[in-house]
């Protein structure tokens, strides 16, 4: 016999071998059974991918509303300990001059509480006709040009930069649009609607004004709040100071967050008042359950992949099952036993990465694009599908390693077995 | 070149033993055409197995080559087969999946030949048994002679010092069993090693030796007048 060849030697032998028998198994097996194993592969693909994707995505939708429609790209705002940024004046100086400016919101905001029907003399025991929640004081074209706010009119219209005697406010107040029973909860009763007189009181001061425009979107600060010019909320919660509550920044397309933040710090903002990206803005709980439903469709993705790792190690088995006299032949005739189940593995890894191939093109070129151009209307966000080439990446190297384990071992065990009796059939 | 001491295969069934070789001890030189022959049951093929090393005995010992084949790995018995040994199965044993011409590449692959190297080496074979026009066709586009050819194409194609032949005639027609013969006739006035079991006395008649088994044991070992 020649003499033994090395380890390299033997390795690139048997990926030869292995590859001239799968390339051909394949080249002659059924279309249809090869097809409905691609097939098979390709849903798992989109089931590990896109179901974590739209649970991550359903949370996301939210946050980025958030970021829309509240917070902007960056926001500045008092310290927990602080009623109002200091110096704010001076921090809308350097706001203005930031770098990547695309709009910017100086923001008053209070906790306030507005009643309807005030004139009216309440019966004992009969609960007043208001509700309270954060009032703000805005400029309205500067606020517009930050989240856009005029886009979420469902009823009447968005504040003039004259209307004085205007408010806005938030859908969540109005029974109409929130049909929420919870314990607690307090809405305006149906007659208020627009062209209502409705009492406006921050800090004891209170002010009338005119129901304006609803505003309903699924963002919380927006449905719940209420809206008037800075110029009257300065007046009524006696402002004269100028120091704000919050300035949202909205940067121009391709402005990098973390770079903007990184500028007002170092122009010293951070002295004045808290500075952070929107997705640092984020309320935990909403975090939290961004990385709960992460996990769950990580938990989810993980079902799929073991369900795939069986088809896979089903189909292999039964192929290599019926196949018992192939192999024992191959065998028979001096074909190194690894050589054939590299031929296995080879012909599994070969079902999934057309699956992912597959797949990763009706993920980028088709279900991303149209879910970001028809975000699922859920009721809390407009869901859309998160799917990074890194995250998909990951996620297809996860199914080829289950593959190859799957195409491993049952070749494993059906090489194993006793090359006379796989030939004879016994 | 094949020396056997003291061969035994015994399988059991419950209590009972079935020696289907019983302590048999014979050796085969290089160049020679030996034919196994016997009635059925007489443990032949089984004698054929363990001689090209498909099966282990369960006593004695097969040198192949001043080699103790018996004492060798899984491994190393797989290795022998590729180098050393050609088989040829009774219903062929061809891969359908393969066309001709990659049944017989297959094992030169294994040896290491680069992919150009072993088609042309198997179209050599593949012209020897006279098949080369059908080298691109699947095995069920061929007749029974013509896939009992490709399987004797595979093993010669390597080279092997030994080849095993298991009534390679069984299942083909007078016609085409001469052809078949007159193949291993020829490979051997080459001076290849041929071992055949056969129970046709007019096919045994050509080898240069005959080996008569009954119930497992040799009853006659003599050279063909």
């Amino acid at each position: 016999m020649p003499k033994k060849q090395g380890i390299f030697e033997k390795l690139k032998i048997d990926l030869r071998v292995g590859f001239f028998l799968a390339k051909r198994e394949l080249q002659r097996a059924n279309k249809w059974t090869t097809s409905l194993i691609v097939f098979v592969m390709l849903l798992t693909f989109l089931n590990l991918v896109v179901v974590s994707g739209i649970l991550v995505g359903l949370i996301q939708g939210s946050l980025d509303q958030n970021k829309k429609f509240s917070s902007g790209d960056v926001i500045v705002s008092s310290f927990l300990n602080r009623d109002k940024i200091d110096n704010s004046q001076e921090v809308i100086k350097i706001v203005e001059n930031l770098p990547g400016l695309r709009a910017y919101s100086a923001r008053y905001t209070a906790g306030g509480s507005l009643q309807a029907g005030y004139r009216d003399v309440l019966l004992k025991d009969e609960k007043p006709n208001s509700v309270a929640g954060q009032v703000s004081g805005i400029d309205p074209i500067k606020e517009d040009g930050v989240t856009n706010l005029s886009s979420l009119i469902v009823e009447g219209s968005y504040l003039e930069p004259t209307d004085t005697e205007s408010i806005v406010v938030g859908s969540f107040w109005f029974r109409k649009y929130n049909k929420n029973e919870f314990p607690g909860l307090t809405t305006f009763s149906e007659d208020v609607g627009l062209g209502s007189r409705l009492l406006l009181t921050i800090n004891g001061q209170s002010k009338e004004y005119t129901l304006k425009g609803i505003l309903k979107s699924k963002v919380n600060e927006v449905d719940g709040g209420m809206f008037i010019l800075d110029s009257e909320f300065r007046k009524l919660a006696g402002r004269s100071d100028y120091n704000l509550n919050q300035i949202a920044i909205a940067l121009l397309p391709g402005t990098d967050a973390k770079v903007a933040k990184s500028a007002l710090v170092a122009s010293g903002v951070d002295e004045n008042g808290r500075v952070q990206t929107s997705e640092e803005a984020i309320p935990q709980f909403l975090d939290q359950i961004k990385t709960t439903f992460s996990l769950l469709g990580n938990a989810i993705s993980a079902i799929g992949l073991v369900v795939a790792a069986i088809t896979i190690f089903i189909v292999i088995f039964v192929n290599a099952i019926t196949r018992r006299r192939y192999i024992g032949i191959l065998k028979g005739i001096g074909i190194a036993p690894r050589a054939i189940v590299v031929s296995y593995i080879l012909q599994s890894l070969l079902y999934a990465l057309i699956g992912a191939i597959v797949g990763s093109i009706l993920v980028f070129a088709f279900l991303k694009p149209f879910f970001d151009a028809n975000p699922i209307n859920f009721p809390f966000s407009d869901g859309i599908l998160v799917a990074t080439v890194s995250g998909t990446s990951v996620r297809v190297a996860i199914l080829l390693l289950a593959t190859v384990i799957a195409g491993y071992i049952p070749a494993r065990i059906v090489i194993k077995q006793n090359t006379l009796s796989a030939i004879l059939g016994r | 070149m094949i020396k056997i001491n003291n061969l035994s295969k015994i399988f059991k069934s419950g209590d009972a033993e079935i020696r289907a070789v019983d302590d048999v001890s014979f050796s085969i030189p290089e160049g020679q055409f030996v034919a196994i022959t016997g009635r059925s049951g007489s443990g032949k093929s089984t004698l054929l197995y363990q001689l090209g090393l498909l099966d282990r005995p369960t006593h004695g010992e097969i040198f192949i080559d001043n080699l103790n084949a018996t004492e060798l790995s899984d491994n190393d018995q797989t290795r022998m087969r590729l180098h050393a040994l050609g088989y040829i199965f009774q219903d062929y044993a061809i891969l359908p999946s393969l066309t001709a011409l990659e049944n017989v590449m297959v094992p030169l692959l294994m040896q290491g030949l680069e992919e150009r190297d072993a088609k042309e080496k198997s179209i050599r074979a593949l012209t020897r048994v006279d098949l080369a026009d059908r080298m691109n066709n699947l095995p069920s586009q061929l007749s029974g002679g013509q896939q009992q050819r490709v399987s004797i194409a595979r093993a010669i194609g390597h080279d092997p010092k030994i080849i095993f032949a298991d009534e390679p005639t069984a299942n083909l027609d007078s016609e085409t069993s001469k052809t078949v013969l007159d193949a291993f006739l020829e490979l051997n006035r080459e001076g290849q090693t041929i071992v055949m079991v056969t129970h046709e006395p007019e096919y045994s008649a050509l080898a240069h030796r005959i080996i008569e088994l009954r119930d497992g044991k040799v009853v006659s070992d003599e050279m063909n007048k």
